[in-house]
């Protein structure tokens, strides 16, 4: 073997020690919460890398909770309308910034990438004054206004750029025939839209039920509470033992629909992300 | 401040063809554009401006949780006042100085390492190989993972007697004896940055890598022939090919780790050692139902924030002039 062939050798291997160290890293410690919430809690002390007895009882002990259930269902309520609630408003306004020209339209814009870039804490009085002028303290009601804050301007923001690519010969046939903006908006550019949609939908899908600031803040009962909420406070119960097995088995639970869609939608998703960031 | 970030400033829209101008149908467009803009406006005003002004005015009253409506103005007094020898205020609040240098410490460090780490894999992922598309599923995981949930795993990995992160330490004798990670105040800030960068890393690989697909060919081509070192062709030209990616990529992460809280808030709770200044403005504002002084410490993050991007703003602007004309 020459030096050549040697050197060649080293890089490809160097190149796959450093992929396997890259999916060790990224997979690793989800596969030690699916790993530790089969864990009986009898084994928790003895660390292991495999498991050597399974149990499905912290899952059981999770669902048999009525709290844990609710805050499941308060989180897919929440989720679901605010992306409801922001594609049905940032499609109308993206069509308004995308294909008109108007004055004003970059102040527009640069209000909502500014307010993209809010602190969340820097509104939480003066949100929680109007949360409960509003009567939705705690109350799912005022999670999904207050999540507004940062599911729309995004989805403003990349469906515009969606927007802006579509050709405009199909709006000027439209307004050649006479149809109003609100005619073509749905009869000609919500058709060609959905896979924007679907991309914009799912990102602030996520990014509603993974928030926690607000979901911590807005809601006072177990009742209320969405799921962030529910597995950081299943700690709070005791300051000597935590009880570990049953918090790895409800991180599973809520993570492993988000693990599946994202990596079915991963092409989608990246091209969402990079939408509203690089492309412009 | 016209275009913020200049990379994401949407391009103008195509104008109609000059028929159209001034017409009829042309205002009718730009009215019906006002009104598909106003719900989304009004939306926004009601959850971000007017709350944004709230709490301003907060600040400079002695507002309690329990009752917003009986407030007295003080002016500046929460921000700082000297009363009898003493100073008072957030300004004056020693904790308060802490959570800004904690705050400024974590995004520094974990956006840095953030950027290297996303770089790499990037890299990684712009090679041809098989199985890409699975190590690339591999690397979203993390980025799908709520950041409760990814906190929640670590807090048990660095658990100080079964985690397995001590265990494994201990396994290769890098420790002798467990490590209270997330309780030692030496370690709990590196806790927490570990757990960021693992978290984010793949936000900012797929920014990057998105810039690298975008790349001309045939530059690496001419430098293979030329047979120029790969590094030094990714310090010549990839590197200064993808800075508006990284650039853009940093400041969202930036922005993001400036306002960090829940990451923290679960690994370490109320800490001092690692409390950022969300964590120190939501304590004050609802564990201490002061939200005259938790609104005051919330207007100072969110002048530090708007300072950071403008001045990030106009550096990167003239870094961007430099570089590329």
């Amino acid at each position: 073997m020459t030096s050549r062939q040697l050197s060649k050798l080293t890089a490809r291997l160097g190149f796959w020690l450093l992929v396997a160290l890259v999916v060790v890293m990224a997979v690793f410690p989800f596969y030690y919460a699916i790993k530790t919430s089969f864990t009986p809690s009898g084994d928790l002390f003895r660390v292991e890398l495999w498991p050597t007895r399974a149990t499905l009882a912290n899952y059981l002990q999770i669902f048999s909770q009525r709290s844990f259930l609710q805050a499941i269902f308060n989180s897919v309520v929440v989720a679901t309308s605010v992306v409801f609630i922001a594609l049905l408003l940032g499609i109308t306004a993206s069509y308004a910034l995308g294909r008109v020209r108007f004055r004003g339209r970059t102040t527009v814009l640069l209000v909502i990438l500014g307010v993209s870039m809010f602190p969340q804490v820097a509104v939480l009085s003066g949100l929680f004054e109007v949360i409960r002028a509003l009567n939705l303290y705690n109350n799912p009601g005022g999670l999904i206004l207050s999540y507004t804050i940062f599911t729309l301007p995004f989805t403003v923001w990349v469906l515009t750029t969606f927007m802006r690519q579509l050709p405009l010969e199909l709006e000027e046939a439209a307004i050649m025939d006479g149809a109003t903006p609100w005619v073509t908006i749905t009869k000609v550019f919500l058709p060609l839209m959905w896979p924007a949609m679907a991309t914009t939908g799912l990102l602030a899908f996520i990014a509603a039920w993974n928030e926690f600031l607000f979901a911590l803040t807005f809601t006072l009962t177990d009742s209320q509470r969405t799921v962030p909420v529910a597995i950081a406070l299943l700690s709070g119960g005791s300051a000597y033992e935590l009880p570990w097995a049953p918090i790895m088995a409800a991180s599973v639970v809520v993570t492993v629909p988000l693990v599946i869609l994202v990596i079915i939608f991963q092409r989608r998703i990246v091209s969402g992300l990079t939408a509203g960031a690089v492309k412009g | 401040m016209s275009t913020p970030v200049t990379e994401s400033a949407p391009i103008p829209a195509r104008p109609l063809p000059a028929t159209y101008r001034s017409t009829k149908v042309r205002r009718q467009r730009v009215r019906a554009a006002w009104y598909f803009l106003a719900p989304m406006l009004v939306t926004l005003a009601m959850v971000a401006g007017w709350p944004l002004l709230r709490t301003f005015y907060f600040s400079l009253t002695d507002a309690s949780l329990s009752d917003l409506s009986d407030t007295l103005f003080i002016g500046l007094e929460n921000y700082l006042v000297y009363d009898d020898g003493r100073w008072f205020g957030v300004l004056a609040d020693p904790i308060w100085w802490r959570a800004v240098w904690n705050t400024v410490y974590f995004s520094v460090v974990s956006v840095s390492l953030e950027v290297v780490f996303g770089v790499v894999v990037a890299l990684i992922l712009n090679a041809e190989f098989k199985g890409r598309t699975l190590v690339r599923a591999a690397v979203l995981i993390p980025w799908a993972i709520p950041t409760i949930v990814s906190a929640q795993m670590w807090a048990w990995m660095l658990n100080d007697q079964f985690g397995i992160i001590n265990h494994l330490l201990m396994g290769v004798g890098l420790i002798d004896s467990p490590i209270a990670w997330t309780a030692d105040a030496r370690y709990s800030m590196w806790a927490v940055i570990m757990v960021d960068v693992w978290k984010t890393t793949p936000f900012v690989a797929l920014l990057v890598l998105a810039a690298l697909q975008m790349l001309p060919k045939d530059c690496y081509e001419a430098a293979e022939v030329d047979g120029i070192h790969p590094v030094k062709v990714f310090f010549r030209v990839t590197l200064p090919l993808i800075t508006p990616a990284l650039m853009v990529a940093v400041i969202f992460r930036l922005l993001d780790a400036l306002r960090v809280f829940d990451v923290i808030y679960v690994l370490t709770s109320n800490s001092t050692s690692t409390m950022s200044m969300s964590i120190y403005a939501r304590q004050q504002l609802v564990e201490f139902q002061d939200v005259g002084y938790g609104s005051a410490a919330s207007t100072l993050l969110f002048l530090i924030i708007a300072l950071a991007t403008i001045a990030y703003l106009y550096l990167g602007r003239k870094q961007l002039q430099l570089g590329g004309e």
